[in-house]
């Protein structure tokens, strides 16, 4: 590969028609550090995520009000309510609740274990259709009662929200003038991944990325993990919303009562922080640490969605739903240990240092090095680039522009050889690019997404999607972008001539195979067909 | 969630690419005639030496080795010609006086690349990306049409796209990738020691033919059946457009090509069963981008000619005739030293043909069809009046 077409395609995600990175590549791509739009027309169209907390605020008042109405007659038998948002048990009616939870007596079973891994998709068991989806708010289902009525349309919402979402990333992707910025922007939200295996998630997941990824893609390193574990979509993610100290005013209040709703510390959040988020799997940290740290985010939730008394005692209920917010009140007073270190501070500040400290920490400087090398250069990272972006993130104290010039000025970034198998979105972003798509369609990226295997913000883990060809370079996985290319290029091949398009798309670095295999197709639309799947293209 | 089901697959939106059960594609136009007119594309430049060959001519074996054997004992139309064995329904058709072939005839592209070769045979042109619309289309605009036309297709073949709308019929099922793009990327990844490996695999349980070639030409029969009833039905289609790919013999063409031959001999067959009496009415026209060369190289293939040979077909044929102003196959009588020499365009052909066949006059309907074309003089009794 030449530099220009490394800049294009390793770096970047795939030229556009006329993209051309110039007689300087590296220049080019430092200077999209300067030139990034974190809030471009598409995304900045987006609902915030304050607007998606407040239609899921109202659904669960409505579920709640619903659940009041019904008498308690209704209510023998139904599932019992697990909070997901603080919830002090003294307090009379649910707060937050997700959705097995809130599903009524009529559907015992029925999406129990968490997961709505379809896109929302399921239907209540043993419902006959009465007639297709369509219409918001007619029962669809024989023996449909309010609630579920309610809670049908409030997944119609979200999942319309987060298709909106995924294409409006999507295009921004296809159109972004700076390419490279952009993988880091993935980059980034696949580093702190959220996935929409929830309600909650479903329209909040993409508000992550718009909100707390890309205002910091350019900044330090500390602000984006400061603004990530803020989120909303984080702290639901992970059931930090929920974790309360056992000696906080709260805890202590539902020790005395020895309510059969048990609540208390939830670590999951404080685990993947240094697990995933900064520190490392098996680095500098213990299962002690672990539960210390988790004693110190305990206070860190989200206002407005709980609106019961439990809230109400909590200081959550009011405020802008969605917006962070410490509560005191759930908040395990006293010293902890994390690290060896003693953290005394008080409250919020506690947790925040933690992080900070987290954020410039060695262990943290090696694992987002072992990361991005791994990202931009090869799926075994080359410890001589490990070492050098290790190197820019400490002495500059996590400055990320530091560490990306550190990553443009490598040589082992420059490797004429394509090590990297592009993953489905990275795949199908090129494409677009290639065949200078500017518009996508509703829906259109998020089905192209779940055909490939990569459906958009749903890695159904919070380590996020692998980042190795031995993820997405599967004989079922190639040949599904076959068929997917030939599809693409049906609808283009009358305007674009593959043999130029592919001489634009890798400069100088077209392999005289793969140039022969497109002249020689039997139709235009062919020849696209085959530069999209192309031995080139696969790769970055 | 795995993935979407092929069925779900809306891939690529509002305009999402829908195709046909089939190997091959169909696109429908109606018009207000109770005439039919059929196009069958061949699509990678089809052998016209090898479909119908010029047994009679004297450097034929020498120049075509191994492929002559094909011939030994074909069905011979004339002094000079002999059809393909595997054409055994367009033999009928040419004793019953329905098919007529009209040879060494070329669109007027005369390089030889696929993408430009088509576009040229489909807009009418006389360089690729010249004209943006198809002959068939303007076609459609001289007869006595206002209903709307109906495509079958992956999308709207180049020579049906225009200023006449073409509806689109989609039927159910999404197909997979195309066998024959199936074997070019097989052919891409061979030199690819990561995707070698991993497409060998993928394609393992596949069978690798050419579109018409696979499932024994069952494809390319279902595909004439669909036609024939599509341009049955009362109010339905009265012209068709029918893709058909997989004509780029580089290499064991013998086989390949006979596979192919026989498909389109089913597809025709099934064409003037499922028409029945409409047959009468009916013009099948059977044409190619190009030729491939005279001799023979090093695979056993042919590369990229010139000359080729078109068809016409169907009751209102006045066939059981060949028709060629021969050039020869002698060294000294080939385009460039490696092709049949184009001598008739296929553009005078088509043009005769509808005209006759729609009614309409020859020249002005040529002057339409194929604006830049230096008009020949017609071709005269193609079809009957």
């Amino acid at each position: 590969m030449t530099d220009a077409s490394i800049a294009l395609n390793r770096f970047g995600l795939g030229a556009r028609p006329g993209e051309d990175p110039g007689s300087d590549p590296r220049k080019w791509l430092a200077a999209q550090i300067e030139s990034f739009d974190p809030r471009p027309e598409a995304i900045a169209s987006q609902v915030p995520s304050t607007q998606v907390a407040r239609d899921l605020a109202d659904f669960y008042e409505q579920q709640r009000l619903l659940r009041q109405a019904a008498g308690p007659k209704a209510q023998q038998g139904a599932v019992p309510s697990r909070p997901a948002v603080a919830q002090p048990p003294m307090a009379g009616g649910a707060a937050m609740q997700d959705m097995q939870s809130a599903a009524p007596a009529m559907q015992p079973g029925t999406m129990q274990g968490g997961s709505m891994q379809d896109g929302m998709s399921a239907q209540p068991a043993g419902a006959r259709i009465q007639a297709k989806p369509g219409a918001a708010g007619k029962p669809l289902y024989e023996g449909e009662d309010a609630a579920m009525l309610a809670r049908r349309e409030a997944r119609r919402v979200q999942q319309q929200i987060y298709v909106g979402m995924v294409s409006a990333r999507a295009l921004t992707a296809i159109n972004s003038p700076t390419p490279f910025a952009e993988r880091l922007t993935h980059f980034w939200a696949n580093h702190f991944a959220v996935s929409a295996d929830k309600l909650e998630l479903v329209g909040m997941c993409g508000t992550l990325e718009f909100e707390a990824i890309r205002p910091h893609v350019m900044g330090k390193f500390g602000d984006m993990l400061n603004a990530v574990e803020r989120h909303p979509s984080m702290l639901l993610y992970l059931d930090q919303a929920v974790s309360i100290g056992p000696n906080s005013p709260a805890g202590q209040i539902a020790a005395r009562r020895q309510a059969k709703n048990r609540s208390g510390l939830n670590e999951n959040l404080a685990r993947e922080i240094m697990e995933l988020h900064t520190l490392g799997v098996r680095s500098v940290y213990t299962q002690a640490d672990v539960t210390e740290f988790a004693r110190a985010m305990t206070g860190f939730t989200i206002a407005g969605i709980g609106r019961g008394a439990g809230a109400r005692y909590a200081g959550t209920a009011e405020g802008e739903p969605g917006t962070f917010v410490f509560a005191d009140r759930l908040h395990e007073p006293g010293t902890r240990t994390i690290l060896g270190k003693q953290w005394s501070q008080q409250g919020e500040a506690q947790a925040a240092a933690v992080l900070n400290f987290f954020a410039t920490h060695p262990a943290t400087a090696h694992h987002i090095a072992t990361k991005l090398a791994r990202h931009f250069a090869a799926d075994d990272p080359p410890p001589a680039l490990v070492a050098k972006l290790e190197k820019a993130f400490l002495s500059s104290g996590g400055d990320l522009p530091t560490v990306y010039r550190a990553l443009i000025n490598a040589p082992e970034c420059w490797a004429p050889q394509p090590a990297k198998f592009k993953s489905p979105w990275e795949w199908s972003i090129s494409a677009m690019r290639a065949l200078g798509t500017k518009q996508v369609q509703a829906n259109a990226v998020n089905g192209l997404m779940g055909q490939l295997g990569q459906p958009t913000w749903k890695p159904g883990s919070p380590a996020g999607w692998d980042d190795v060809a031995g993820a997405w370079a599967g004989p079922d996985a190639v040949m599904r972008r076959v068929e997917a290319a030939e599809r693409m290029a049906q609808r283009a091949k009358d305007t674009i001539d593959a043999r130029q398009r592919a001489a634009e798309l890798f400069p100088g670095a077209l392999s005289p195979a793969t140039a022969q295999s497109i002249a020689r197709a039997e139709s235009p639309g062919q020849g696209l067909a085959l530069m999209l799947v192309s031995p080139e293209f696969m790769r970055r | 969630m795995t993935a979407l089901s092929r069925r779900n697959f809306v891939g690529l939106g509002a305009s999402a690419v829908l195709a046909t059960a089939f190997g091959s594609r169909i696109a429908f136009a109606r018009a207000a005639t109770e005439r039919r007119f059929v196009f069958i594309i061949q699509r990678g430049a089809a052998d016209g030496l090898h479909t119908v060959a010029p047994v009679g001519d004297p450097a034929y074996v020498s120049q075509r080795g191994q492929l002559a054997e094909d011939f030994a004992a074909a069905p011979k139309l004339n002094d000079m010609f002999a059809l393909h064995p595997a054409m055994k329904n367009i033999h009928g058709l040419y004793g019953a006086k329905q098919a007529l072939f009209l040879h060494a005839v070329a669109s007027p592209y005369r390089d030889r690349s696929h993408f430009d070769g088509q576009n040229v045979l489909e807009t009418g042109g006389t360089s690729a990306y010249q004209l943006k619309d198809g002959w068939l289309n303007r076609l459609l605009s001289m007869l006595p049409a206002d209903d709307k036309a109906i495509a079958l297709a992956a999308t709207i073949p180049m020579a049906l796209r225009g200023g006449v709308e073409v509806a689109s019929y989609a039927p159910s099922s999404l197909p997979d990738a195309s066998d024959d793009l199936l074997m070019r990327v097989s052919q891409m990844y061979q030199g690819d020691q990561q995707l070698h490996g991993i497409w060998e695999q993928a394609t393992a349980t596949r069978m690798l033919t050419g579109d018409l070639v696979s499932d024994n030409g069952k494809n390319a029969a279902d595909t004439g059946a669909l036609a024939a009833k599509m341009l049955s039905a009362a109010n339905g289609s009265r012209i068709a457009m029918i893709e058909t790919g997989g004509w780029d013999t580089h290499a064991g063409q013998k086989g390949r090509l006979a596979g192919q031959l026989n498909g389109l001999d089913k597809m025709v067959g099934e064409l003037q069963k499922g028409l029945g009496p409409l047959w009468n009415n009916t013009v099948v026209l059977v044409a190619t981008e190009f030729g491939r060369t005279v001799k023979i190289n090093g695979t056993q293939g042919t590369d990229h000619g010139t000359g080729s040979c078109a068809m016409l077909m169907g009751g209102a044929v006045n066939g059981g005739k060949v028709l060629a102003d021969w050039p020869g196959l002698a060294d000294a009588a080939l385009y460039e030293n490696r092709d049949l020499k184009p001598t008739t365009g296929l553009d005078t052909l088509i043009g005769s043909a509808v005209a006759s066949h729609f009614d309409l006059n020859p020249l002005t309907t040529t002057k339409k069809l194929f604006p830049d074309v230096q008009a020949a003089r017609p071709l005269q009794d193609l079809v009957h009046a």
